[in-house]
């Protein structure tokens, strides 16, 4: 298994020397527009929110898995969990307003000891949709988490769930050793009661992501392929497709630096830049919240440590959702991935 | 400016260029070329790994590098792009050594 790039002491663990390596290079000497060029020439700058729909809460960095491409650096060794307090005050921030949708991400969040708990809270504060962004194979990785389908079943949970091919090698290569044929057998279970079926309403999305410093080709044709494919071989059922760019940060910008792929990767994005995708970037209709409760206008940011702008709040505790409606959105250069092509966010293609 | 080999992986993405002499042939071309690439009674992973295996036939850099990439987008398989390969070279073998017949028949009508 490989190591995360904390366990590594590898220098990109650092959220400010990310965020350094994607201000300069490239972009600082003009090879490439920034971000902020980028969006101001289609009058999207200062990039502003929308009605906030979603609270994408990461309950903790500790992962069963090392995955290559991990924008959360997630694995074994990391110990930052959200404890059941600030799960508290994010129900607490989700039963006073409209926010409809609870999206909780990690790591993998079946090993924070308080997520039975959250999930059940949330659903009988009648939270709209919960949805949880489940590995699968943590399904699988200790018989006290056999019981998770049934568990997911019975508090109505939508799952996402990466899976970046419908063939072992592909998915192994970037998931490690053995993760597609455990993940097969979790979609199994999952299938079983009832997930992915048309008739259940329980429901299954895949998440495909490149496995490589390439972009993701057209979602419905691959959504076919996938369905096909798992199908005839497997005989599991599931319901959408979600494409999702790499974000160049965290273990996918280490590939991306170490494999020689960076700039072309980069010019691709730049490229690939779609104006009609930037009315649905994920950062206007989402907030993000980490394990201690800080605020991000998304996932990635949060990994880069970015946080809410200072105008608006910037911790849980301090949740004013007027402020925030009002805040500007921070960007970098790997808001690029969010715009390329077809775009691209944790509900897959945008535009 | 000054180069030393006759390709350049740059020159790619100046593929466009070709317009800045000939606009209207450009505009039919690039036209013509994305109407074909749009998924038909082929998927467009199919066409890709047509694609692919041409490339490798007219031995263009610059479409190797494009539709290597391009195939890898569509979902293909590492496998399946070599298995395309192999179908370009089985024709180009087959190519010639079907003309083997034609070498046959006219040394069988030349010799005693
Ligand atoms: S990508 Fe997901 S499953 Fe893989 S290491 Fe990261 S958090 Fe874990
Ligand atoms: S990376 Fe985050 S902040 Fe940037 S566009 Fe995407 S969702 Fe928005």
């Amino acid at each position: 298994m490989i190591k995360s790039l904390h366990a590594r002491h590898h220098q990109l663990a650092q959220q400010e020397k990310q965020v350094e390596y994607l201000s300069n290079g490239i972009f600082k000497e003009g090879k490439l527009p920034t971000f902020q060029q980028k969006i101001k020439s289609v009058n999207f700058f200062p990039l502003k929110p929308a009605a906030l729909e979603i609270f994408q809460v990461n309950i903790g960095y500790m992962c069963n898995q090392v995955c290559k491409h991990c924008h959360v650096d997630a694995g074994p060794d990391r110990r930052e969990i959200m404890t059941r307090q600030t799960m508290q005050q994010c129900l607490n921030v989700l039963a006073q307003t409209k926010i409809h949708t609870l999206d909780i991400t990690g790591g993998a969040p079946e090993m924070n000891p308080d997520f039975r708990w959250f999930v059940a809270e949330a659903k009988r504060i009648g939270v709209q949709e919960i949805i949880v962004r489940s590995n699968l194979t943590i399904i699988l990785a200790n018989p006290k988490y056999y019981d998770l389908p049934s568990f997911f079943k019975e508090h109505g949970v939508r799952i996402c769930s990466s899976l970046p091919f419908y063939k072992a090698d592909k998915t192994d290569r970037q998931r490690g050793e053995g993760v597609f044929e455990t993940s097969v057998e979790a979609l199994k279970l999952l299938n079983e009661v009832g997930y992915g079926k048309e008739e259940s309403g329980l429901i299954l999305d895949l998440v495909y992501n490149p496995t490589g410093a390439f972009l993701p080709g057209d979602q419905m044709q691959l959504q076919r392929d996938f369905k096909k494919e798992l199908k005839d071989h497997s005989n599991i059922d599931f319901n959408s497709l979600l494409t999702i760019t790499n974000i160049p940060i965290s273990r996918y910008l280490d590939f991306l630096i170490e494999s020689g792929n960076y700039e072309e990767y980069m010019e691709k994005l730049v490229n690939a830049f779609n104006p009609a995708a930037v009315p649905g970037v994920m950062c206007r209709n989402t907030i993000s919240v980490d394990w201690q409760g800080n605020l991000y206008d998304c996932d990635f940011n949060q990994m880069l440590g970015l946080k809410t702008s200072s105008a608006a709040c910037q911790h849980i505790s301090d949740f004013d959702m007027e402020r925030l409606s009002r805040r500007d959105i921070v960007i970098n250069q790997h808001c690029f991935a969010c715009t390329a092509g077809a775009g691209s966010s944790c509900q897959g293609a945008v535009a | 400016m000054e180069n030393n080999t006759y390709y350049n992986s740059a020159d790619l993405k100046k593929f466009g260029n070709i317009a800045d002499w000939d606009k209207n042939l450009a505009a039919k071309f690039f036209d013509y070329y994305g109407e074909v690439f749009k998924e038909g009674d082929l998927t467009a992973r199919e066409k890709s790994l047509i694609a692919l295996a041409v490339a490798h036939t007219v031995q263009c850099p610059y479409c190797i590098d494009a539709y290597t990439q391009d195939s890898l987008e569509k979902g293909a398989t590492e496998k399946g792009m070599m298995e395309a390969i192999h179908v370009a070279a089985a024709i180009r073998g087959g190519a010639s050594l079907v003309h083997g017949v034609m070498m046959m028949n006219k040394a069988k009508k030349l010799s005693m």
